[in-house]
């Protein structure tokens, strides 16, 4: 059980910020988030994408915005639990109970969603027979790449996961790639790596198919792609593995007794509380009249959701407003030396 | 302003109006369409505002930009008429635009 001041979901920008606000008034806080990465949708969906409108920033990526945000809390030395998504919330007495879908508990007197759109997951093929083989001969993501060992695996994609396995696998596996159009839109490099493979025969790739239909019993047996013109292609195959990128679902934040607007979360704007007394929720995921979806808003949501949790967290103790600039407590808290 | 027709998954049919300078996907949005996510907000970062636009409309909207038919490439069945309808801007001109919402965005 780790024991804390404030519990963020959500490691985006919005999150990160609320990091630094929690910090400087002197609460700790530890955050959790599904990706792999610190970032949410600046890092997953456009690093590379220029913001224009990031105040006193004129220009930065999505990528660069993160490296600045994650060194502006450097000092408070936040931990971030990657990979794990919030199940289940639970109040005992005035402390929040929390644990992750690995198994981590937390003990908070409050908790900040800043979860944006929900938790990133792998979108899927919209086949319906694939349920039964999902996980086992169906996959999105490779955790042990030796099971496919000299066997068939189709691939469907073409970004650069698609093109980055039917690369590495094709060193040890029979490998066809498949996607819905001719132009792949992965690294220039992997494209003609893949072309090449495909004139030395190491790859077969056919475009303009999708995903049709699966056969088999216990395990996947073959495959039918239909091509744009409607003809229909069987391939014998073990393995299939689809990568779409990913998608985001709001999860089990709906099965929290949180009032839901749509996708969203409605808060009052003194200090960005739920409907549930010391849940937060700021950023994309939080509504309220004239809300915008901005950065720049949620980083002010998370100043004032910040102070909103000092009460919960210090209840004997008065809160009290101080300046970056001039409070000689909160510079030490920076770890600023003068 | 322009005529919108929103054909959904549940062989509902929606025409609304919908004023220049709104986007496809803000004027469903706005007007409660089922089926349309437009999770990233309209950035062009996902692919579940996703339409089949009918065949005749098709040639006659402005062309995809770079990057679309890229992230295209994530929605839910992609056909040859599928366009995000994000990047669709209401004008006068479409007045009288069809498009059809999939039966999932994801």
């Amino acid at each position: 059980m780790i024991k804390t001041d404030t519990l963020i979901i959500g490691a985006g920008p919005v999150g990160l910020f609320c990091v630094h606000q929690l910090g400087i008034i002197g609460l700790k806080c530890e955050v959790v988030d599904n990706l792999d990465k610190i970032g949410g949708q600046c890092i997953e969906l456009y690093p590379d994408k220029p913001i224009y409108d990031i105040p006193a920033v004129p220009e930065c990526t999505g990528e660069e915005l993160t490296k600045n945000l994650i060194k502006q809390i450097k000092a408070f030395k936040t931990n971030f639990h990657l990979n794990e998504r919030v199940e289940e919330l639970k109040k005992v007495e005035k402390k929040w109970l929390i644990k992750t879908n690995k198994g981590t508990e937390f003990e908070a007197s409050s908790i900040i969603i800043a979860a944006g759109v929900g938790s990133f997951e792998p979108r899927k093929f919209p086949t319906k027979e694939i349920e039964k083989y999902e996980g086992k001969q169906i996959l999105y993501s490779i955790k042990d790449k030796t099971v496919f060992k000299d066997k068939t695996v189709t691939i469907f994609g073409g970004g650069d996961s698609a093109l980055d396995w039917a690369i590495e696998l094709s060193n040890t596996s029979k490998v066809i790639l498949i996607h819905r159009r001719d132009e792949f839109r992965g690294m220039q490099a992997s494209i003609d790596k893949v072309n090449q493979l495909k004139k030395e025969g190491k790859i077969e790739v056919y475009t303009k198919y999708q995903l049709d239909s699966v056969s088999g019993n216990e395990k996947v047996e073959s495959i039918n792609i239909k091509h744009d013109d409607d003809s229909i292609k069987e391939i014998k195959t073990d393995y299939v593995l689809g990568f779409f990128g990913l998608i985001m679902k709001l999860g089990p934040i709906t099965e929290w007794g949180l009032n839901l607007d749509k996708k969203t979360i409605p808060v009052n704007t003194e200090n960005f509380e739920t409907n549930k007394e010391g849940i937060f929720a700021i950023g994309d995921i939080c509504s309220y009249p004239g809300k915008l979806k901005l950065i720049l808003s949620g980083f002010h949501e998370g100043a004032l959701a910040a102070r909103g949790c000092f009460k919960y967290a210090k209840p004997d103790e008065k809160y009290r407003f101080e300046f970056t600039t001039s409070s000689k407590t909160v510079k030490g808290r920076l770890g600023v030396k003068e | 302003m322009a005529k919108i027709t929103y054909n959904t998954h549940d062989s509902k049919t929606h025409t609304i109006d919908i004023q220049n300078g709104l986007t496809v996907m803000e004027g469903a949005v706005q007007n409660d369409i089922p089926g349309i996510d437009a999770d990233c907000g309209g950035g062009m970062a996902c692919a579940t505002c996703h339409v089949y636009v009918k065949e005749e409309w098709f040639d006659k909207l402005p062309k995809k930009e770079d990057g679309e038919e890229d992230m295209l490439d994530m929605a839910f069945e992609p056909k040859q008429n599928s366009r995000l309808s994000c990047q669709i801007l209401v004008s006068d001109e479409l007045d009288g635009l069809t498009v059809s919402i999939p039966s999932k965005q994801g």
